[in-house]
């Protein structure tokens, strides 16, 4: 009867001295996977055009109706998306526009820090997509105590 | 005016011991706090102040500019005096705890060092000390039973009536785990039983080993503490007597909590493992170093067992709690007694 009481008390006494898992965010940042699904973007071209050919696939393919596209045409016939807009309000993350864009024009990237006051600021259009996310909510890093 | 000077020297004196106790009673919250996240892996509290050492006094705030809530039908005159008869009966043995051997005063005050005891380590040295502790420390579970009443609940009332009945057959265990003690040592001055345990293998939990289990456990289900704290059983009875007490007034029940766990180590510091002494260092970081140890080691069965059902507690106390502690009395007095026979001197 005693024995277990005093394993109990070594088993606790042991983490005592065990490393901390707390992480003190936002002072301390998680360490992302590389294929974390976060905010999307849109790639471009080494020349600098779109690399969107305006399918409509991921717009199809997306289960939360956010993606919504209007088509264009250049000159020489290659398509593009004249307007390309997000609604981060109804997204919900899982990825599917990427995995079936046939021109890996839309990808996803690690930032998770996307909230804001208005349902409206959280439409994006083709402009905001094609920024790389801007990291947000940077604290002065202190030491954790 | 000969007699005044230390008239008010005794109140200064006073004063320091119950200002130290307090602050370390708030201090040990945190620590608690500390330890407790520590042991499950976390951090703790750290936003308040360095290391968090602000937040005990963050807290106090807190709870003072809460709003106070008195349920409409309590009893109002016992409802405000419950939280106060359960504060001032856990501050008040530490006048007859001795944190330290003397004060190094005789230079400074002279006879009347010697007249009016100033230069002991004690505020009062009577020689009922430990029978003085046991009868106010019992008197504050009126302090809980009243609240429990008062506040015309059912939890309340639930958590009242537990401690009432855990108080009275746990009092039992702890004051018969103490009786060896007091056999051996003669006296029922703490100060006595100090200058009894002059060397370490004199102290009394090597003397008396079974009576210091016994003092351990009876004194975790006194002071309600886990894995005893059946009075406030949040999955059962929300949060026990204290239940309907907000702001301050729930903060008193929470210092007295506090106040009866540093004083339940003090007291195990001095009857088992020779109070202040110590070598090298100062009495009272001795005194403190134990104290501590014990308020540790109560912490850490916090946070490893789980509360045992309230009949169990019960069961415990009266079954296993009360015929040991019969038996360590009897074993006691008859070991002393062959040993008084032949060697003509106590144990």
């Amino acid at each position: 009867m005693i024995i277990p009481l005093l394993q109990g008390l070594k088993v606790t006494l042991k983490y005592l001295f065990a490393k901390k898992v707390t992480l003190q965010y936002p002072d301390e940042k998680p360490q992302l996977a590389r294929r974390w699904r976060g905010r999307h973007v849109l790639k471009t071209h080494a020349s600098g055009k779109i690399k969107c050919v305006a399918c409509m696939l991921c717009a199809t393919a997306c289960p939360a109706e956010c993606i919504s596209i209007v088509a264009a045409a250049e000159p020489d016939n290659r398509k593009y998306p004249e307007s390309y807009v997000l609604d981060m309000g109804r997204c919900i993350w899982c990825g599917h526009c990427v995995e079936v864009c046939p021109k890996e024009a839309i990808e996803m990237a690690t930032a998770y820090e996307l909230a804001e006051y208005t349902r409206e600021d959280l439409i994006y259009d083709k402009e905001a997509l094609l920024q790389s996310p801007q990291e947000r909510y940077v604290v002065e890093k202190r030491k954790a105590g | 005016m000969d007699a005044a000077i230390p008239m008010i020297l005794v109140v200064v004196k006073v004063l320091l011991v119950l200002g130290a106790v307090l602050t370390l009673v708030a201090y040990i919250t945190l620590l608690e706090r500390k330890l407790l996240g520590w042991i499950q892996v976390r951090l703790g509290p750290n936003r308040v102040g360095p290391w968090g050492l602000l937040q005990p006094l963050a807290d106090g705030i807190k709870l003072l500019t809460k709003e106070e809530i008195t349920v409409t039908k309590a009893n109002r005159v016992v409802y405000i005096l419950a939280p106060m008869i359960v504060v001032v009966c856990a501050l008040i043995p530490f006048g007859v705890i001795p944190f330290a051997k003397g004060l190094g005063l005789e230079r400074l005050l002279g006879g009347a060092a010697e007249r009016f005891d100033l230069n002991t380590g004690v505020i009062a040295d009577i020689n009922v000390g430990i029978l003085f502790i046991f009868a106010i420390s019992s008197l504050g579970a009126y302090g809980v039973i009243l609240g429990g009443w008062a506040s015309n609940s059912k939890y309340s009332l639930l958590g009242g009536i537990r401690t009432g009945a855990q108080m009275i057959s746990y009092e039992l265990g702890l004051s018969l785990a103490v009786v060896g003690v007091l056999m051996i040592a003669g006296t029922l001055s703490l100060v006595e039983i100090v200058g009894e345990q002059s060397s370490v293998l004199r102290w009394f939990v090597f003397r008396q080993p079974v009576g210091f289990l016994l003092f351990l456990i009876a004194g975790a289900a006194e002071i309600c503490r886990t894995p005893f704290d059946v009075i406030e059983c949040e999955n059962e009875l929300v949060a026990g007597y204290q239940t309907e007490y907000s702001s301050m007034k729930f903060g008193l029940f929470y210092l007295g909590e506090y106040a009866h766990l540093l004083f339940l180590s003090a007291l195990i510091t001095t009857l088992f493992f020779g109070g202040w002494q110590g070598p090298i260092f100062p009495p009272i970081v001795w005194f403190m170093g134990k104290t501590f140890f014990f308020v540790f080691f109560f912490i850490w069965v916090r946070a490893t067992y789980p509360r045992l059902r309230y009949d169990r507690v019960m069961a415990f106390g009266w079954k296993v709690l009360l015929p040991v502690g019969l038996i360590n009395v009897m074993m006691t007095a008859f070991i002393y007694t062959v040993w008084l026979q032949f060697t003509g001197r106590g144990l």
